[in-house]
């Protein structure tokens, strides 16, 4: 009893230990995000690695929502007569849960993963520490642009993904099973708002940027020099950005959206 | 004892080598966590000279490295660079110092999503508002001092490991630093390779008037270039002289390293139980 308690402890206190770790962290990178803003081309190049290289992913992963979207969704609103407000609600599906949420699932796995790989490496080989050595702060120079490429690209991406899943849900309901493509356009119009479901899904995804990018550069920031040490910082980016993502989403969703 | 060692008095030359001296260490000791690396040392980098630190593995070679270059911070005694306290240095006064430092690392760490050219071109870029044009040419002639020049173009994973580590010396000696630092600098390397690597330390030394320190296993390559050596055991200089005195000594622990023997007063075993009761079942 007395070892399983004393486990919890060391689990608790080591949580706490990371938490206050990786806000001191985020503090620091927002303290040298101003070098990284003023040699631009450092994060140019950092959303072009982040944003740009993800764009593949997040767009067929978009398409295909929106098909299974229309799909599933057409499936139902028919039994009610309502399959003309299925552009209603592929949009408000997509704008308000589904952009935000898979697009940072997404993110973590293909963008997340590789900038903890790229960073951890650059701690095995000794890379970072020479940059110290050098008066250069591997914070302003490789952290900083790598958290902000990431932030910046996070809410482009969900953007896309959602007008993906959109064009993906009207070619299913609209070319493919017939739904009238005038009420799918007006419904759609009628019913998302913009500042109550747009921005909101902006929000959210500028959230889950913040916290894929930061979880990203901790994890490979912090990650044990070694192979195997690289290996488990890209499990734990992987997992713990997904978990972030769905626990923000709900918190923010309680507040957003209360009806 | 030998007396042409110094441990408890020095000889004139020592003395002389030892006054104002670049780095000074002063009761140093440094652990991490319950583990003591170093216990109480005390030592000298005079100016203008090639010093190397040596003992086994794991007895706080890098560390003294990692002290010297702020990265670590000693648990007492002072660590003192041109005559300032590294220790009690802020951020700011820490990276002014480390601009006039250079490091190399045991494998290079050069930069691998940059060619040689932007590697060594990197701490020119960050710390000096030159042209590209004078960029250029410095980096020209600091990878022709190191005999690089061809391979300007080339990416780090295009190089052998001896010409990774003399780009990353063109790199270290890109400022024109009043210190340089090697972390095992001839580890891995063929004996062409680490020749020139051992030539290239000595001669760039003297050609920046720089002071160097370095901190390796390899006692002949060492004895060729430097102008004296500190041998550290168990935290602890437990020898120091100039090469000439280490070759001359009877010392047992630096006869022990200099020949290469597998047992003296570093054991071959580590330490166990009586061996005979360890076999017939007894506690190991």
């Amino acid at each position: 009893m007395g070892g399983v308690l004393r486990k919890l402890g060391a689990l608790a206190i080591n949580g706490v230990w990371r938490l206050g770790f990786i806000t001191r962290f985020f503090w620091m990178i927002l303290l040298y995000s101003g070098q990284s803003f003023t040699r631009l081309h450092l994060t140019i190049r950092e959303l072009y690695f982040s944003g740009v290289m993800s764009l593949l992913i997040i767009l067929v992963s978009g398409l295909f929502v929106g098909l299974v979207l229309g799909l599933q969704g057409y499936e139902t609103l028919q039994r009610y007569g309502a399959s003309d407000s299925l552009g209603t609600l592929v949009a408000l599906s997509l704008v308000r849960e589904l952009g935000p949420v898979v697009a940072g699932l997404l993110f973590a796995s293909r963008a997340g993963s590789a900038v903890t790989a790229e960073i951890g490496l650059m701690k095995v080989t000794e890379q970072l520490k020479a940059m110290d050595m050098m008066a250069v702060s591997p914070i302003a120079r490789v952290v900083a642009p790598r958290f902000w490429g990431g932030v910046i690209s996070m809410p482009l991406l969900a953007a896309l993904f959602s007008a993906m899943g959109v064009f993906g849900g009207w070619l299913i309901g609209v070319v493919a099973i017939g739904v009238d493509d005038g009420a799918f356009w007006a419904q759609m119009q009628a019913a998302v708002d913009f500042r109550y479901d747009v921005i909101n899904g902006v929000i959210k995804s500028c959230v889950f940027g913040v916290a894929v990018a930061l979880i990203a550069v901790f994890e490979g920031y912090d990650c044990v020099p070694t192979a195997e040490g690289v290996s488990r910082a890209i499990t734990r980016t992987v997992v713990s950005s997904a978990l972030a993502i769905l626990a923000l989403d709900f918190v923010m969703t309680s507040f957003m959206f209360r009806g | 004892m030998d007396e042409s060692l110094c441990y408890n008095h020095r000889p004139a030359l020592q003395q002389n080598l030892m006054s104002e001296p670049l780095v000074r260490l002063e009761n140093v000791r440094f652990a991490y966590g319950e583990r003591a690396i170093l216990r109480d040392i005390s030592l000298s980098i005079p100016r203008g000279k090639v010093v190397a630190i040596m003992g086994g593995s794991g007895c706080g070679k890098t560390t003294l490295l990692r002290l010297i270059g702020g990265q670590e911070k000693a648990r007492s005694g002072r660590v003192l660079v041109d005559g300032q306290d590294v220790a009690r240095l802020g951020r700011d006064d820490l990276y002014a110092m480390r601009r006039r430092m250079g490091m190399l690392f045991q494998f290079g760490a050069l930069f691998t999503d940059m060619s040689v050219f932007d590697n060594v071109a990197f701490p020119l870029r960050e710390h000096t508002q030159l042209s590209p044009e004078l960029i250029n040419d410095l980096v020209l002639m600091k990878l022709h001092a190191v005999g690089l020049r061809g391979a300007a173009r080339l990416m780090p994973a295009e190089l052998s490991g001896g010409m990774a580590r003399r780009v990353a010396l063109a790199r270290t000696i890109a400022l024109d630093p009043m210190l340089l630092m090697y972390d095992e600098p001839f580890t891995g390397l063929d004996p062409i390779s680490l020749g020139v690597i051992g030539q290239l330390i000595r001669r760039l030394n003297d050609a920046l008037g720089a002071s160097s320190v370095i901190v390796t296993h390899d006692i002949q390559e060492s004895l060729q270039i430097v102008d004296y050596i500190y041998f550290i055991s168990e935290g602890r200089v437990v020898a120091e002289g100039t090469p000439d005195d280490i070759r001359n000594t009877s010392d047992p622990f630096v006869h022990q390293f200099v020949h290469a023997e597998a047992d003296g007063p570093v054991p071959f075993h580590y330490p166990a139980g009586d061996y005979a009761t360890a076999l017939t079942g007894g506690a190991a």
